[in-house]
């Protein structure tokens, strides 16, 4: 039975990890992460759950105090934002080459400066080659069912790494919405127990986490670690069909809507894919063969997927909502024009950099960005740089 | 009605606009609605101007956007009106609401020419008499509901007392109170043009 509700993503995630119990969440308040482990906290002291809440003393010892539990066969959990996420920066790395199978909240907010507090993708885009598994929502809706997936990925024999799900500060975060919630029963079940095969509180088993290595093999753990994060693709597939059985919520690497017989595509990550998509109905009513292409699952990075899907496009634009400072783009613009050259994507491509730092993005920027398409399709337009979407001039 | 209803709430930090616009989500979801209630944050401080945004649909809502052509505005505190431009986009076939204990025709020049309807709601009246304190959202909330008929204003006060129950579920002597605001600010609002 489904439970028709609303509530906020942040209330949403907290939710999700009612429902999952967790045994450890250490965790540092930061904007607009902070009411997720307010939310806990409470759940806690009203006795709905038994999960052991660690306040630290920063981020730093947020993800270490993490990877300890973690480590020691703890299923533990933590949430953070923006700064908070580069305070843990060393420790992400640290996590997932040591294969800890951690879940993170990570409620989106651009990275200093100028200081802000909006919605912007640079601190996790910033992590994406820190080795974590990346998952973004565009709803309330989705930023819960991504957190029930999560650890069933991440705990997977064949991944083992950690997996931090991703929404867009303030925009999900705080927006009350309509949701459907599932039934605690059949989600604790879809979680499962967390039995994990090697731990550091096991008895009989010696065992080091996180110890020296040398050059000669150091450079095998590391293509294990990558192995593992191609192995994610199948799980987070299989996974993904699991959930869908028993929700009837599908997901996968990436959502196509109207991209069947696209001419013109916007490839675009998180909460701007509800407004893109309004903008696609628009033109889709007036006969522009309008199309969206809602990345979901960042790392890994499903490329060759993604470029099949726009093949048969005549002008493609990939946003991003976080700098790279390359002069080259951003992140999901550089690595999607990359996967397109493999398949021999031929489309005009540009990249647009949209929404930093919060900047509101309405249903009219995105029908210029589509605008934008069709100009490029018939070779009436062309950028010297990258643009920024509603930029002011003066 | 039509099928997509927008509201924006202008009010300063403190007075309770975000928990208005949180509330009208809230009770127009119970009614069967989809809805989406938010806030536009920046540098948060006791006093600073803030706004909140209600979406209220028959249909499910995807857009993420702020409220640029809103079918009714709510401005919670009057001293805004000379330092806000809370008429923007507003639709001539839509109203505003000012929270005032001044005449309509003090009030009328401030509003930049807007020509649709304005309400105007003594609510610092309203929660004197009923509350004791000033909590002005209470009663602009039941003027808002009453003005822009997004929903049954009997399904508003009787949702409204559920909730109330629930969130005063500590302090049972403030909810009489409460809903004694709703219901005279529903009496009380008024149509000057």
């Amino acid at each position: 039975m489904a439970i028709r509700t609303r509530m906020s993503g942040n209330e949403a995630v907290a939710h999700a990890i009612r429902q999952i119990n967790p045994d450890v969440m250490p965790a540092f308040p930061i904007t607009p992460s902070t009411e997720i482990p307010q939310f806990v906290a409470s759940m806690i002291a009203n006795g709905e759950i038994d999960t052991e809440f660690i306040p630290v003393e920063s981020e730093h010892s947020a993800m270490s105090a993490t990877m300890g539990a973690s480590a020691a066969g703890a299923r533990a959990i933590t949430a953070t934002s923006s700064c908070g996420l580069a305070l843990m920066w060393e420790m992400l790395y640290v996590s997932a080459s040591s294969r800890l199978p951690i879940v993170m909240a990570l409620v989106n907010r651009g990275l200093t400066g100028p200081l802000n507090i909006n919605a912007e993708h640079s601190d996790s885009m910033g992590a994406r080659d820190s080795g974590w598994i990346q998952i973004y929502a565009e709803n309330n809706q989705e930023a819960y069912d991504n957190f029930l997936q999560a650890h069933r990925i991440a705990e997977h024999p064949e991944v083992h790494l950690p997996v931090m799900i991703c929404q867009d500060g303030f925009i999900t975060s705080h927006a009350v919405e309509n949701i459907t919630l599932w039934e605690d029963e059949p989600i604790k079940k879809f979680v499962g127990e967390y039995n994990p095969e090697h731990y550091l509180l096991k008895e009989d088993e010696a065992m080091a986490v996180g110890p020296y290595a040398v050059s000669n093999y150091c450079m095998e753990a590391k293509k294990a670690q990558a192995q593992a994060m191609i192995n994610a693709k199948k799980v987070i597939l299989e996974v993904a069909a699991e959930f869908e059985a028993i929700t009837g919520q599908k997901y996968g690497f990436f959502e196509e809507y109207f991209m069947e017989d696209a001419e013109f595509a916007v490839v675009a990550i998180g909460s701007v894919c509800g407004t893109a998509k309004d903008a696609v109905d628009e033109l889709r009513a007036k006969g522009v063969k309008a199309g969206l292409l809602k990345v979901r699952v960042f790392r890994p990075f499903p490329g060759e997927e993604l470029a099949k899907a726009l093949k048969h496009c005549r002008a493609i634009a990939i946003m991003d909502r976080s700098e790279s400072y390359s002069g080259n783009g951003g992140p999901l613009g550089a690595e999607l024009t990359a996967a397109l050259y493999k398949e021999k994507v031929t489309a005009e491509v540009v990249n647009v950099m949209y929404g930093l730092s919060g900047r509101d993005i309405r249903v009219s920027d995105m029908e210029e960005v589509f605008g934008w398409l069709e100009k490029m399709a018939a070779g009436e337009l062309t950028f010297d740089e990258y643009p920024y979407l509603g930029l002011r001039s003066e | 009605m039509r099928h997509l209803t927008e509201i924006r709430w202008h009010g300063r930090g403190g007075q309770g606009a975000k928990t208005a616009a949180l509330l009208l989500a809230d009770v127009a979801f119970e009614a069967g609605k989809h809805v989406q209630g938010f806030p536009e944050y920046g540098p948060e401080r006791m006093g600073a101007p803030i706004t909140a945004y209600d979406r209220i649909s028959d249909n499910p809502i995807r857009v993420h956007s702020n409220i640029y052509s809103p079918d009714f505005v709510a401005v919670v505190d009057d001293t805004l009106l000379s330092s806000v431009d809370v008429t923007a986009g507003l639709k001539a076939d839509g109203a505003i609401l000012v929270n005032t204990q001044k005449t309509p025709e003090e009030i009328l020049p401030l509003l930049k020419g807007y020509p649709g309807k304005v309400f105007l709601l003594n609510a610092h009246d309203v929660c004197m008499a009923t509350l004791g304190k000033y909590f002005p959202n209470t009663p602009m909330l039941a003027a808002m509901v009453k003005i822009s008929g997004v929903m049954d204003i009997n399904e508003f006060l009787t949702q409204m007392e559920t909730s109330l129950k629930h969130k005063f579920a500590r302090k049972p002597e403030v909810l009489e109170g409460n809903l004694k605001a709703l219901r005279v600010a529903i009496e009380e609002v008024v149509e000057c043009r």
